[in-house]
């Protein structure tokens, strides 16, 4: 009768996958997270579904958004007229309107979050790399300037620099970097002591792979993360804006403006102002939840 | 009639990747004024027996089988039926003091609500008590140190707290899980020292946990060893260290550094590592770690019993 | 050891307020100065002579730092100066009329948000993954993602114009003309509050000192509330802060869409009119304002963790 011990290379050292269970990285982890949660991969389906929309549906629809069709001003939605979702009082078609709106938006959305992106990262990138006196007083004016209304400066920087659509994308980006910024700043934090850094650095791993290979993946996920979740909040800054009469200027239309302009006419017309407001509630809330299924996926501990 | 008695206790977790079995047919009993330490690495399920027992096994965690505490089925029970135990008849005490106490409230509300729980005691009476008992597990100046938080107390003196407050009610049974496993070696002498005169002064059962042979020898009559969710060996505390059986247990002997030893003698690990609890092999499931195993492993293995309640499952005929 | 913590916790926080005033106050100044065109941009031009009268009678001819310094020594005797567009009022007096509107409508939004988030907050965590907690948390994440301005139409549509039951806006003090607004700027709030405080309870009950609790034979009822609240609120008591920032904002939008006279409507028309001393002045004020609050949140936020102060100690 043949022992383990007559048998070399079993029991003395476990063979990996010899209990027939294969070793998942964590991003496959996060990867497998991320498809179990069922609201994030609708929200993400629907999400690609207006992307679609209002990229090319402007240019599959009959109507230019600007062209009044006199003869179905104020028309409520029909398919007989062409217009699907009907028009406003001066006959412009809504839903090309709308998702032109979309384009603004969804453009400010992302260019703004660029913005908040760079100045987020990098401020929060400098404390977390320096530490000491230099973080604590950095994440300091972070504090207060989180609890200060963000609002209202993002007003008084539109009516300093007038309602360029470039200025518009700063002054909301420079509004909105805060989160970022504190999440950056504690992954270089974490990634500064941690142990796989130096090992990376006593097997002789220069500078720029250790930044290649160990920090920028690790800084990847969780900028991401933050990305999703930021835009929604800067789309909705933007149609605060548009609605006070402060944001994109005409013929430039965004969905913000769509809803003021329709919740002035809204007992004549109350489709001018339920389809841009849907638009835009849908959008938030798709974004948000894909946010939110992307930061449990890759940290599950760090719910809120 | 025996104090506790477990009869093909099974803890199964629902996780993502499958269902995990933590502890498979365990079945032991407990008499009053008995001290029983149950031991094991990681993972062998010694904790989540007796988690199941107490009723606080996590969300997906479930319990079949029987825990019957004076006859009465402790998993059949409500929660309200439950926490008439739970404090005072029966007690358990955590491994890390730090967390288990609440650092927001105050010791002395910790130990009283115990007492205006279970015996209706005011807050005077039960402040009184508590106090008492603080003393009795020497924490210094009880009277002042009891309106304190537990972060101003040192790890040994937390653990103290604890014990004295799963004593409060003189339960019939203390489980202690671990309890000097994040204390340095003084702080756990004076810990194990604790408990021996406890038990010594008022005959409650002690089930211990624990994965450090040395802290067994000094308080327990009986010892059974758990590997991967199962029972391997048990029996008196000396048969145990003296006769051990079971190639593991025999492998957990051995790896303890002694001291008559030379000093180049290399330490001695068991190899390898535990079988994933999502995926157990069949038979013997210590097969693969074992340096006796044999083609007739794959069979679950007999119960051998040896003389005074000693008691192993393995296929060799008298241990290796 | 409780008492002298904390008052040298309060010390401590305090030094940081006075810089954090006069960084907000200096920023404000220079942002409103860097503003092309003069106040009176709006009206139709006036003769030289005219103009350079205001100017000299706002101060405005006088070189920036000078205009600094005045203004600086201005606001610490607390006066904003007079209103640049309503000629016959003084910044202070537009604060004083236009704040308890704001104050009313943002306390009783703040009171609201904070009890219905706290309470559905916590009845969704104490259900974690029922249909109960997957509906409300759905209505919350909805309420984050509308914006007021959506919301606000939709209910006065539906409330005030189809079934006439509320007012469609407009302020006289009354309880009928609180309801739709109070309701309404709360709402984003209180859906944060709720995701805040359903994960924090959460968090909170998975910890081992809830399980010691339960241990214990504590009944249910009692591991909750004696155990688990307190720590599980800490999270929703710092975000007081944010949240009256949040709230001061939404008033902005809340105010316009139902016509109350409150200081966020006085804003945004002094900003589009280019009022220097109304638009510093309220910024100044609810500058302050947020930052004594956080002041306060800060100090019950130590006095309710015991942990917070000793650290400081160290």
């Amino acid at each position: 009768m043949t022992t383990n011990a007559d048998r070399p290379g079993t029991g003395a050292a476990a063979v990996p996958g010899a209990d027939g269970v294969r070793g998942r990285s964590p991003r496959q982890d996060a990867w497998r997270r991320l498809r179990r949660n069922r609201a994030a991969v609708v929200s993400a389906g629907v999400m690609g579904v207006i992307v679609l929309l209002v990229l090319f549906g402007p240019m599959l629809i009959a109507w230019d958004p600007d062209y009044t069709d006199w003869a179905h001003t104020a028309a409520p939605p029909s398919l007989a007229s062409g217009h699907w979702l009907g028009t406003d009082a001066v006959g412009r078609d809504i839903l090309v309107r709308t998702l032109e709106g979309g384009r603004i938006s969804l453009l400010v959305g992302l260019v703004a979050t660029l913005v908040s992106l760079l100045i987020g990262v990098g401020y929060g990138a400098v404390a977390g790399y320096f530490g000491g006196l230099t973080d604590r007083l950095m994440m300091r004016a972070v504090d207060i300037i989180y609890a200060l209304p963000f609002m209202f400066f993002v007003i008084l920087l539109m009516v300093v620099f007038g309602r360029n659509i470039l200025l518009i994308f700063a002054a909301i980006g420079a509004v909105n970097w805060l989160d970022m910024s504190r999440i950056v700043r504690g992954q270089t934090l974490g990634l500064k002591n941690a142990e796989f850094i130096e090992a990376a650095r006593a097997c002789g791993v220069g500078p720029w792979g250790i930044i290649r290979r160990h920090i920028v993946p690790n800084l990847l996920g969780v900028v991401v993360v933050y990305m999703t979740l930021t835009i929604p909040q800067v789309i909705l800054i933007e149609s605060f804006l548009s609605f006070l009469g402060l944001g994109v200027q005409e013929p430039m239309s965004s969905w913000g403006a769509l809803v003021s302009d329709g919740a002035q006419d809204m007992e004549t017309t109350p489709w001018t102002l339920i389809v841009p407001a849907v638009m835009l509630t849908v959008t938030l809330y798709c974004f948000n939840y894909l946010g939110d299924g992307l930061r449990d996926a890759l940290d599950p501990k760090d719910r809120a | 009639m025996p104090l506790l008695q477990l009869k093909d206790l099974n803890v199964r977790f629902d996780t993502p990747e499958g269902e995990v079995r933590a502890v498979t047919n365990m079945s032991f009993t407990i008499d009053a004024g008995e001290s029983l330490a149950i031991v094991g690495e990681s993972g062998s399920g010694k904790t989540q027996t007796m988690l199941a027992v107490m009723g606080l096994l996590a969300d997906n965690g479930r319990a079949s089988g029987e825990a019957l505490f004076k006859g009465r089925d402790l998993l059949r029970m409500s929660a309200p039926e439950l926490n008439r135990h739970r404090g005072s008849e029966i007690a358990m005490i955590f491994q890390d003091s730090m967390t288990s106490l609440n650092p927001y409230l105050r010791v002395e509300k910790q130990m009283t609500e115990v007492l205006a729980q279970h015996r209706g005691l005011g807050r005077a009476e039960a402040r009184a008590h508590a106090v008492e008992m603080l003393a009795a597990v020497r924490i210094p100046d009880p009277e002042r140190r009891i309106r304190q938080y537990p972060h101003e107390y040192s790890g040994g003196m937390r653990q103290r707290v604890m014990v004295a407050m799963a004593l409060l009610c003189r339960p019939d049974l203390l489980i202690a899980d671990e309890p000097t496993t994040a204390l340095d070696v003084t702080v756990q002498a004076q810990i194990s020292q604790l408990m021996r005169e406890l038990r010594a002064a008022s005959n409650t059962a002690i089930v211990l946990i624990t994965h450090d042979l040395g802290v067994v020898a000094g308080l327990c009559e009986r010892v059974m060893v758990l590997y991967a969710g199962e029972v391997v060996e048990c029996g008196g505390v000396d048969d145990i260290y003296d006769r051990p059986r079971h190639p593991y247990t025999r492998g957990l002997l051995e790896s303890v550094p002694r001291l008559d030893q030379p000093e180049e003698t290399s330490l001695r690990a068991i190899p390898g590592d535990p079988p994933n609890l999502l995926a157990l092999p069949g038979g013997c499931r210590f097969r693969q770690r074992c340096p006796h195993a044999s083609d007739a492993c794959t069979e679950t293995p007999p119960l051998r019993a040896g003389g005074g309640g000693h008691r192993w499952r393995c296929f060799l005929e008298d241990g290796a | 050891m409780h008492g002298s913590g904390l008052l040298r916790f309060s010390l401590q926080r305090l030094l940081w307020v006075l810089p954090t005033l006069w960084m907000l106050i200096t920023i404000a100044f220079f942002l409103m100065r860097v503003a092309p065109g003069g106040p009176f941009d709006a009206e139709k031009t006036l003769l030289p002579e005219i103009q350079a009268n205001l100017n000299s009678k706002y101060h405005l001819d006088e070189s920036l730092p000078r205009q600094y310094v005045r203004y600086l020594g201005q606001v610490a005797r607390l006066d904003f100066g007079p209103s640049f567009q309503y000629k016959d009022w003084t910044v202070n007096q537009l604060i004083a009329q236009a704040f308890p509107v704001s104050l009313t409508v943002g306390s009783l939004a703040m009171a609201l948000a904070f009890l219905a988030g706290t309470m559905l907050g916590i009845a969704a965590a104490l259900r974690q993954n029922s249909v109960l907690d997957y509906s409300l948390m759905g209505v919350a994440m909805l309420g984050i993602s509308i914006p007021n301005f959506v919301i606000a139409p939709l209910l006065i549509l539906l409330l005030a114009v189809y079934a006439g039951w509320l007012p469609a806006g407009g302020w006289d003090w009354g309880f009928a003309a609180m309801v739709l607004p109070v309701v309404t700027l709360a709402l984003p709030v209180t859906a944060y509050i709720a995701r805040l405080t359903r994960a924090s309870m959460i968090e909170v009950l998975h910890s081992h000192f809830i399980r010691t609790a339960r241990a214990k034979g504590l009944p249910e009822r009692k591991v909750i509330f004696t155990h688990a609240l307190k720590p599980a609120l800490l999270p929703v008591v710092s975000f007081m802060g944010p949240a009256t920032a949040g709230l001061i904002s939404g008033s902005v939008v809340i105010e316009r869409v139902f016509s109350i006279p409150g200081l966020g409507s006085y804003f945004v028309q002094g900003a589009l009119n280019r009022d220097y001393t109304l638009v510093m002045g309220v910024v100044i004020f609810y500058g302050t304002l947020i930052i004594l609050l956080n002041f306060l949140v800060d100090l019950v936020h130590a006095w309710l963790n015991p942990k917070i102060r000793y650290d400081d100690q160290r």
